[in-house]
């Protein structure tokens, strides 16, 4: 592992020589990255990174892989009540009827839509903590045990939690749950344990059809830079000033 | 169930013991205003009601935080509230507001009210009651005029801070839930307003049901004059708290914001029955009726010439059914405010369990506590006034003045 570290550390190092040489601005953005991503766990900075997610609900497929890799990756309970990430259907018919479902997180699979009626349009909406700039959640806990990283990630320090269950009543988005075997509040964490060693987030990394795009908010080059600038926004109940970092690209109106 | 829940909110967050948690400081902060009437605003009449209000308040103060530890996941680690508390959260103010209030508010008014009682108690009684009232004393045994004037003093200016740190008390309750904007049926600046007068009512009503029943189980005669104002003062409060309720219920359908649809189906599917039926009718509009008619509110000694005992009945079942409707209100906020989901399509369910730590079983418990402490504490400390003249005052078409 040192040794491929070493081998990463040489190639940035040789790739910035190239960019200085060739005074390429795009290309330094890419060695950035790079930088990001380095294997050493030790060399993880976190004031380097602001992270935040892009979702093409176009794009989505309703697989739910995202689901599954997450309750893998993350130990999240098994039951159908206990989601760090979920895919809603919705259904839109052409009286103007919406019916949204999720079941079980759509882990086993969307049923075929049965009931009766012409139906306009339909998509699957992945959902998950939206790592707001503004965090309700936050704002709310009375010990101060769930937090923003200085990399953006909302966290819950399972140490500190007393299990009073306030932030799950300040979360807009239903994104947070009790964990029934620890007591304590917990959500999504944008797999932090990976992203420390330059990995991105378990759902990403199995969506087949890249409908979640995960990286830095604030820089200029790169994947979720583009699909912020080359897509029409839109974020989750912007109304409540929650500056969620999930960022939606062909979201519907009647998504909330 | 019934439309779309997020997958997360099938489990309901907050149960029985956090609807028992806003009720008791309600009564807490009520009663604790209700003996600050006749101590600052030299409301005479109440003056009989005025120690076993305190008494009532700390009781119920005492066990107020119960519910809560209960209910957190980590109860070991509560005292990081105190220790590391978020100062952004309102929850986190709790333990402060709670140890002030308890502390400099409660407990010292209280001292200073019965110090020289515990003096004469010390000296009259004999054994380990003897050391007990030595003990409460905190060794200031002066009771010369100039020390007995000072307590006075002190207690006045006690209860002048104790009005607005009840009113923080429990005003401060309600911006816990009036403070979250993701829950349309809690995010109201009128929360904590609603929350003080309901509050009020529930206090008052639990000391002249008190009142009533202590002075009964003694065998002494119920005073008249202190009862019909004691009434009077209920129905005031409940006028208040009912248009606030109002207002807050109209304002809402007014604007008719995004959650009008799901939050109108709630109230009528949902929370019929503790709302509608148990908070407006009973709770409500049946007790209104009852105090316009018979207590000295709306016209000296009411509309109605009624005997003593019919008076003493229909404040009894006004005292009784405001109770039902007030525990119907905390429960519509809290149980409400968790029955649709933040997506906005659609309604769970809440099911009460028996046992368990959650269960019926203990929030009956610790609505009992409060009465087992406030027993003790009359044992210790006889709130009592009317030991020497047996007969009391017994004048009802005394006129009431404030």
């Amino acid at each position: 592992m040192s040794d491929a570290g070493m081998d990463r550390r040489a190639f940035v190092g040789d790739l910035v020589a190239a960019c200085l040489a060739a005074g390429g601005p795009v290309l330094l953005g890419v060695v950035r990255m790079a930088e990001a991503q380095g294997t050493d766990p030790g060399a993880y900075d976190a004031s380097e990174h602001y992270y935040g997610i892009g979702i093409d609900v176009a794009k989505c497929i309703g697989c739910a892989r995202c689901v599954a890799a997450c309750k893998i990756e993350n130990d999240v309970p098994l039951e159908p009540t206990y989601f760090n990430t979920w895919i809603e259907r919705y259904v839109l018919r052409t009286n103007g009827d919406v019916e949204v479902e999720s079941p079980n997180g759509g882990l086993d699979g969307f049923p075929p839509i049965r009931r009766e009626g012409e139906v306009l349009r339909t998509f699957f909406v992945p959902k998950l903590c939206n790592h707001c700039a503004n965090p309700p959640c936050v704002q709310v806990c009375p010990v101060g045990a769930t937090f923003i990283t200085r990399d953006g990630v909302v966290l819950v320090d399972d140490s500190y939690c007393i299990g009073c269950r306030y932030c799950i009543q300040a979360c807009p988005y239903g994104a947070r749950y009790m964990h029934p075997e620890k007591h304590v509040a917990d959500k999504c964490t944008f797999c932090y344990h990976r992203l420390v060693k330059g990995l991105v987030p378990a759902c990403v990394e199995v969506c087949p059809t890249n409908a979640r795009v995960f990286g830095e908010v604030e820089k200029r080059v790169t994947p979720l830079a583009r699909f912020l600038r080359f897509n029409d926004i839109q974020v989750l109940k912007p109304n409540l000033n929650t500056q969620p970092k999930a960022y939606y690209a062909n979201l519907d109106g009647e998504v909330r | 169930m019934q439309g779309y829940i997020y997958p997360n909110e099938f489990e309901l967050q907050w149960g029985l013991l956090i609807v028992l948690y806003p009720y008791i400081t309600g009564l807490v902060a009520g009663a604790f205003i209700l003996a600050s009437l006749e101590r600052v605003f030299n409301v005479r009449e109440v003056q009989p009601t005025y120690r076993l209000a305190l008494l009532t308040a700390l009781a119920f103060l005492l066990v107020a935080p119960l519910p809560l530890q209960a209910h957190l996941g980590h109860p070991e680690r509560s005292y990081e509230i105190f220790m590391t508390p978020n100062k952004r959260s309102a929850m986190a103010m709790f333990g402060f507001v709670y140890a002030w209030y308890l502390t400099v508010v409660l407990l010292l008014e209280i001292w200073f009210d019965y110090r020289r009682d515990f003096v004469r108690w010390a000296r009259e009684s004999r054994g380990i009651r003897r050391w007990l009232y030595y003990g409460l004393t905190l060794g200031a045994t002066d009771v010369s005029p100039r020390a007995v004037a000072f307590d006075e003093s002190a207690g006045r200016w006690i209860t002048v801070i104790g009005i607005p740190s009840a009113f923080l008390l429990h005003g401060y309750v309600g911006f816990i839930f009036g403070s979250i904007k993701a829950n349309p049926w809690w995010s109201s600046v009128l929360m904590p307003v609603v929350f003080l007068f309901s509050a009020m009512v529930s206090g008052i009503a639990l000391v002249l049901f008190l009142y009533m029943l202590t002075t009964m189980f003694r065998w002494r005669k119920i005073d008249m004059t202190c009862l019909e104002k004691l009434a009077q003062f209920l129905f005031y409060a409940l006028v208040v708290d009912f248009s606030l309720e109002a207002l807050d219920f109209i304002h809402r359908l007014y604007e008719a914001e995004e959650s009008i649809q799901i939050l109108a189906q709630m109230v009528e599917n949902r929370l019929f029955l503790s709302l509608i039926v148990l908070q407006l009718l009973f709770g409500t509009l049946i007790p209104l009726g009852l105090l316009a008619v018979f207590s000295p509110g709306l016209r000296k000694g009411g509309f109605v010439r009624a005997s003593a005992e019919l008076k003493q009945l229909v404040f009894l079942t006004s005292a009784v059914l405001i109770q039902i409707g007030i525990f119907s209100i905390r429960w519509n906020v809290v149980i409400g405010g968790q029955l649709f989901s933040k997506s906005l399509r659609g309604l769970t369910v809440y099911k009460a369990q028996l046992l368990g730590i959650e269960g019926i079983g203990v929030t009956l418990a610790l609505l009992a506590l409060p009465f087992v402490i406030l027993w003790v504490l009359v044992k210790i400390m006889p709130p009592w006034s009317d030991e020497p003249a047996e007969t009391g005052s017994n004048a009802p078409e005394q006129p009431a003045t404030a």
